[in-house]
This record gives structure tokens, sequence and C-alpha cells, in this order.
């Protein structure tokens, strides 16, 4: 068997039914193996498109994304979906061809150091010199991408070794001995874990992506119960728990909630669970949460202690771990007089904004997208002040339900990741929420979602401006807009042009029928929303001040 | 604080870039770095010497190593109890009169002749580094014409 149908087959064995990819001179032998095989591959318009489909049909179905490009700038052009997938610890398997063996390092004709390039931003990679090695580098691929703290790898395959003959052997079973992530915590630190929560006042469980990853979502819920204790999660945590729950506080950071903030401030006790305390989270670092004890569970060694003094450390699991912590709590902490506390700010510090211009507000529009789905669909946003909207303005139920770049935060991410999700959910309602700035950095994918029939509906909050810099600009930097204003084509005609459905909406009372539209039309839709320009996402906390000192402006 | 640190491997190709990667992204030079096969053909050992100002950001580097998936065992040498050795090969103007003065440096310091012609000796010395730099500066008032050193080799005891 070929090197080619060998890796299709080895992809087979790993389950994969779509994958998202562009053809190229280096991986002919694998798309002549496509033509017939029982992959289906999604021709995307551009290979980061690829890379980000890859993603966000993993970001929603919590299986391996695979994308597949050409050498050269085929694979270059993956780099900034895998970035953004390693990132965010998403597992995926890129796979790059490469020039032959034997012209390797001589500038061969779209050559590029691919492995090099990617060392940085990947799990892992692989450069596939031996055709025999072929099916053991892709299921070790697949292991590496999706066990421990999952993130993407990369398969470099020359075309040379598409060619060459081999026998196929599947390996069963892969352990890799210098690779052994820590699924269960250790039991001692779990105990200690116990006794801090039963002897804490004010407790806030501060709960991250890990939660998702793993699953833990109910355990989650069970251990926010029994101990009676708040629920901030992070951007990426978004949908670990039950946004219209009366123990959650929305997100923290530096466009959370008020109240998430103040009881993080306040708090004697943080649980972290999957979440790593990044700078958008803590704000100034020594002026972070002063009085709390720190537990933090966490699969990667390497997040604890990173930012933040940690007084319980526990390596593994979410979903384990919470489970053993539940066995382990004997005493559960009497919280009522903390949980008035919490209500009482969130009584005084609202998220809020002022619905009295004669032009859309942002919010609105999201309130009104809530009001029609009720958290049954899946939002995916770009990069900005749209994607802070969405965090703030929707209500995510269920994980899964939120695909955003956090970490990397890509623009132009959203639109390829919703048409990744759409594939892995073909009945779900799939939204992109997306500025006028990001929807114009990969919009060139409207042509494979109407090729595909791969119908999701694009939101463009319309504000002229690339808002997040135009705010920052705003507000410290003298109003002194320096490329931020930014032209956009005609939605409607460019959407009617690649064969999708455009609608533009200027009012406020159409902006629900817009979306009810939406919703019915079996094809692409985009909504272009002509928004208030110079709206600006609150609260807010400025860079290198403590999180508690928001600008809380309803402006 | 200079730091002395052991990693076992995979004897892979590029694992040694991925080893240095994680020491240049965060604008660490490493100071010397010594890597051979073991007695296991699979495994290599890398002795790595860095200058670190901020020990987080070295425990950091730890982990992250560790999380490297060719990267078997870390040992950082700089809390624990092990030898060390470097070893050094020293080109020097060389006068056949001044043998007797090289022979009674040799026996106060480590070192040896190895090689020498005309005007011209080669040293080699194995030692720790205190041992070796106090060498090197007696040969200095010779005039050293080349040195190479192969960095520090450490092992725990």
């Amino acid at each position: 068997m070929i090197g080619a149908r060998i890796l299709l087959e080895s992809l087979k064995k790993e389950g994969i039914e779509v994958i998202f990819g562009y053809p190229g001179g280096q991986v002919l032998p694998i798309f002549d193996q496509l033509y017939d095989f029982d992959i289906k591959l999604i021709l995307t318009r551009h290979e980061q498109g690829a890379a980000h489909a890859a993603d966000g049909f993993s970001r929603a179905t919590g299986k391996v994304g695979v994308c597949l490009a050409t050498s050269g700038p085929g694979a270059t052009n993956l780099v900034t979906g895998i970035a953004t997938a390693y990132m965010d610890s998403i597992p995926m398997v890129a796979i790059t061809g490469q020039v032959g063996t034997h012209l390797i390092g001589n500038d061969a004709f779209q050559e590029a150091d691919v492995t090099g390039i990617t060392r940085p931003i990947t799990k892992h990679n692989f450069l596939v010199k031996d055709v025999k090695d072929l099916a053991r580098t892709i299921a070790e691929a697949f292991y590496i991408a999706s066990s421990g703290r999952p993130g993407p790898v990369l398969v470099d395959i020359p075309l040379d070794v598409q060619r060459a003959d081999t026998e196929f052997i599947w390996p069963e079973k892969i352990s890799i001995r210098s690779y052994q992530p820590t699924y269960s915590g250790h039991p001692g630190q779990i105990k200690k874990a116990a006794k801090l929560i039963s002897s804490s006042k004010k407790p806030i469980i501060y709960a991250g992506g890990g939660v998702i990853t793993s699953g833990a979502h109910l355990e989650l819920k069970e251990l926010a119960e029994k101990i009676q204790a708040p629920v901030t999660t992070t951007f990426m945590g978004l949908g670990g728990f039950p946004g219209i729950d009366k123990l959650f506080l929305g997100m923290l950071g530096m466009h959370g909630t008020a109240y998430a903030n103040h009881a993080v401030m306040e708090s004697d006790l943080i649980i972290a669970v999957g979440a790593r305390f990044d700078d958008r989270v803590t704000g100034r670092l020594d002026d972070f949460a002063p009085g709390a004890k720190v537990i933090h569970i966490d699969i990667d060694p390497s997040s604890i202690s990173k930012n933040v003094r940690v007084d319980v450390p526990i390596v593994g699991d979410a979903k384990n771990i919470l489970k053993q912590l539940l066995c382990e709590i004997k005493k559960f902490p009497d919280t009522a007089v903390w949980l008035k506390t919490v209500e009482n700010w969130k009584i005084k510090h609202p998220l809020t904004y002022k619905d009295d211009s004669a032009m859309i507000k942002p919010q609105y529009i999201l309130q009104q997208l809530w009001e029609l789905t009720k958290g049954d669909a899946i939002i995916c946003t770009e990069v900005g002040q749209s994607q802070m909207w969405a965090c703030q303005w929707y209500q995510y139920l269920t994980p899964r339900t939120f695909i955003s770049s956090g970490g990397l935060g890509t623009m132009g991410f959203g639109f390829p990741a919703a048409m990744g999700a759409k594939i892995g959910f073909p009945k779900k309602e799939v939204f992109n929420i997306a500025g006028d700035g990001s929807i114009q950095m990969n919009i060139q994918e409207l042509a494979t979602c109407v090729a595909n029939k791969i119908n999701v509906k694009v939101l463009i909050f319309n504000n002229g401006f690339l808002g997040m810099v135009r705010q920052w600009q705003e507000l410290f930097y003298k109003k002194r807009y320096s490329y931020t204003p930014i032209t956009s084509p005609d939605y409607v005609l460019l959407a009617q042009s690649y064969g999708a459905v455009g609608i533009l909406v200027t009012k406020k009372e159409e902006v629900k029928p817009a979306l009810k539209r939406a919703i019915e039309t079996k094809n692409t839709v985009f909504i272009d929303f002509r928004i208030e320009p110079e709206e600006n996402v609150y609260p807010m906390v400025p860079s290198g001040v403590a999180i508690n000192k928001m600008i809380e402006g309803l402006a | 604080m200079r730091h002395t640190i052991s990693i076992l491997v995979e004897n892979k190709f590029g694992v040694l870039a991925r080893v240095a990667g994680l020491f240049s992204a965060r604008g660490y030079n490493i100071a010397s770095l010594a890597v051979s096969e073991t007695l296991d053909p699979t495994i290599s050992y890398m002795t790595i010497v860095v200058d670190a100002q901020n020990e987080k950001i070295l425990e950091q580097i730890n982990k992250q190593l560790n999380k490297l998936i060719d990267v078997i065992t870390v040992t950082d040498f700089t809390k624990k109890e092990h030898i060390d050795r470097e070893l050094v090969l020293v080109k020097i103007n060389f006068l056949p009169k001044n043998k007797p003065k090289l022979e009674a440096i040799f026996n106060r310091f480590v070192g040896k002749i190895i090689y020498h012609k005309a005007d011209t000796a080669i040293i080699e010395a194995v030692g720790d580094q205190d041992q070796i730099n106090e060498l090197l500066e007696e040969l200095n008032k010779f005039g050293i014409k080349e040195l190479v050193r192969t960095g520090k080799l450490a092992i725990s005891n």
C-alpha cells in the first residue's frame, strides 16, 4: 500500500469522516487517493480557513479535527490556525506535504521547514522520512493531540514517502515512554483541598477551558451546589457552567462582570479548575485576590504556580479530581453571608448598557439572539468588541456552545470555525458573531459555505471601526483614531454574489425579524447590522491595575 | 544564578532544537551544552548550563522541558549533590626551556601536555570549573593561542 493510502486508512482507523484542506503539488498522491475514498474533504478557499475549520469542528464535537495542506505556502498558511489551536489546547492534527526527502534543505520549489516553523506552536510535530513509520506516526499524532492537555500536532510527509510502498500495519495501542500524562489527582492533595474548602467562608470557583476539555461540567455543578460557592468562568470556560444558574457570576477579568471580579478579589479561597490565571484574568498580579488561598486543579503542571502562588496544587484531569474531591469533602462551609454579599454586588454593579440611541446597540442584538435561541445554538465569534459582547450578553448553557479564539485572539477565526462546527452538528443553528474588521479576514470562506451547503449565520456588528483598538485609542490615546476607521463592501451584494443571502439591518425593530429570517433561511446568511459606531465594551479593567478597579461606563 | 540541568531525551533528530527553543524563546543564553548517546543508543543525555536571573522563569523552563514529548527526565543539579567536570584543550606558546615551569603547574593544578612541536604545545585538562579556570590563568602567562571547552558534564552522586 502506498504512503498516501496508508495515511487515509490511518485516519479512518481514528474515526475521521471529514477533513478540511486544500490541494497542491506536494500532496497530489494524497488527493488522488481522496478522490474515491470514504473520507470527505471540505475544500476551503484558503489553508488558514481549513485550519480554523478543523479547530472549530474539534471545539464543537470534542473530536480531533484534521486539516491538510501542501508544502511551503500551503503549510505556512496553516500556521495562524495551528497557533490558535495551540493557545486554546484544541486537539487537532495538521497534515502537510513536503518536498521529496532528497530535496529537503535544497530550497526546492515550495519548500519550507514546516516542522521548524511550527515547533513552538504545536504540542509535537513529526517529519516522516520512511513510509514504514507513517501509520505509527499518525497513531501517535492522534494520541498526543487528544491526551493530557490536548493540542495541535503536525505531521509533515514528503512526496516520495506518500508514493512509497509498504505493508499497512496499524498499531492498536500507543504508549510513549517519555509522555505519561497524569489523570488522577494525588489523594493527599485532594484531602488538603477538601479541608481548605470546609474551613473557607468566602469560596469562589474559577473554572476554565479544562472543564470543557475533560467534560467535568456536571461534577463542577455538583461541587458548586454542595459547597454553595459562586462560580465564575474564564473566557474559555464559558458553557462549562450553566449561564442562567443563580450561582453563576459570568466571566471574570478584563471584560468580565464587575461582580465576578469583586467576588474573586474579596474571596478567601479560589478553587481554580482547568484555568491558568492568564493576564487578562488576573490584572495586576501583585494585587490579585490578596486574602485568598488557592487550590489549583490542572492537567498541565507547567500551568501551576506560573503566575499566581498556589497553596494546594493538584495535577490531573478535572473530571477525575472533582469526583475525588466530592467524595472527600465531609463538612460543607456555611456561605450564606458570602452569597448575600455577592448578590449585593450583582445588584449594585449589574452588566448594563444605555439603550437610548436611535442606532442599534450590539448588546441588544445578542439579547434578541438569546430570546430566539435560549442557548440552543452554537455561538462562534471573531475577535474584538463583538467577541466580548458575545461573552457578556448571551448565556451559554452547555459546554461546546461557545467557540472563540481566546489565547491567541485570532481575527478571522470565527467564520471558518463556524463552518467546522456546523459540519460537526449539521442540525444545530450555528452563528458567527463578527465585527466588520474580522469578517473581512477570512471572508473567502463564503464560497466554501455555499458550495458545501454549510448554512452558518454570520451576524456582522458593523460599526465602521476596528472597534476594540478604537476603544483603547479613545480611552488611552486621546481619541486619535489611527487607522481604525475601516470600510466594508456591501455585504448584502457580496453575500448574493457568492450565492448566499444578505440582509441589511439599520433599525432596532428590524433586529429580531432579521434574526428570525436568518434562522429560517436554508442558506448561508450574512446580516449587516449597522450598530452604534462608538459603543464601548464595559466593564473594562485597564491594563496594569487590579481587576476590581474597573471602568464601569454606560455609554 | 548559574544552573546545571541534565536531560534524558529520545535520541532523535529535532530534539535538540526543541530543547534549545525553550531557552531561546525566553531570551536565555545557553552557557554550555553537552550532548551524547547513553548506553541505550535510543536515549541521549544533555547537560545544559544556563544563567537564569529569574528563578520563576527557570522553574517554568524546567516544567516546559518535562512537557516536551521527547524528554524523558529533567534534573536540575543546582540544589542536588552532584559531580561535574569539564574537558579543556588549550594551545599555548611553547619553548622547551619552559617545560619544567609547566610541569610545576601541572603538579599544582590539573592538566598535561598531550602534544608539542617547535613553538606550540597542546594541554589537556579535566576538572571542575574552578580548577579549569585556575589552570587557564596560569597558562595565560605563556600565551594562549586557542582554547576549546566541552562545557560541563554532571552526574548525581
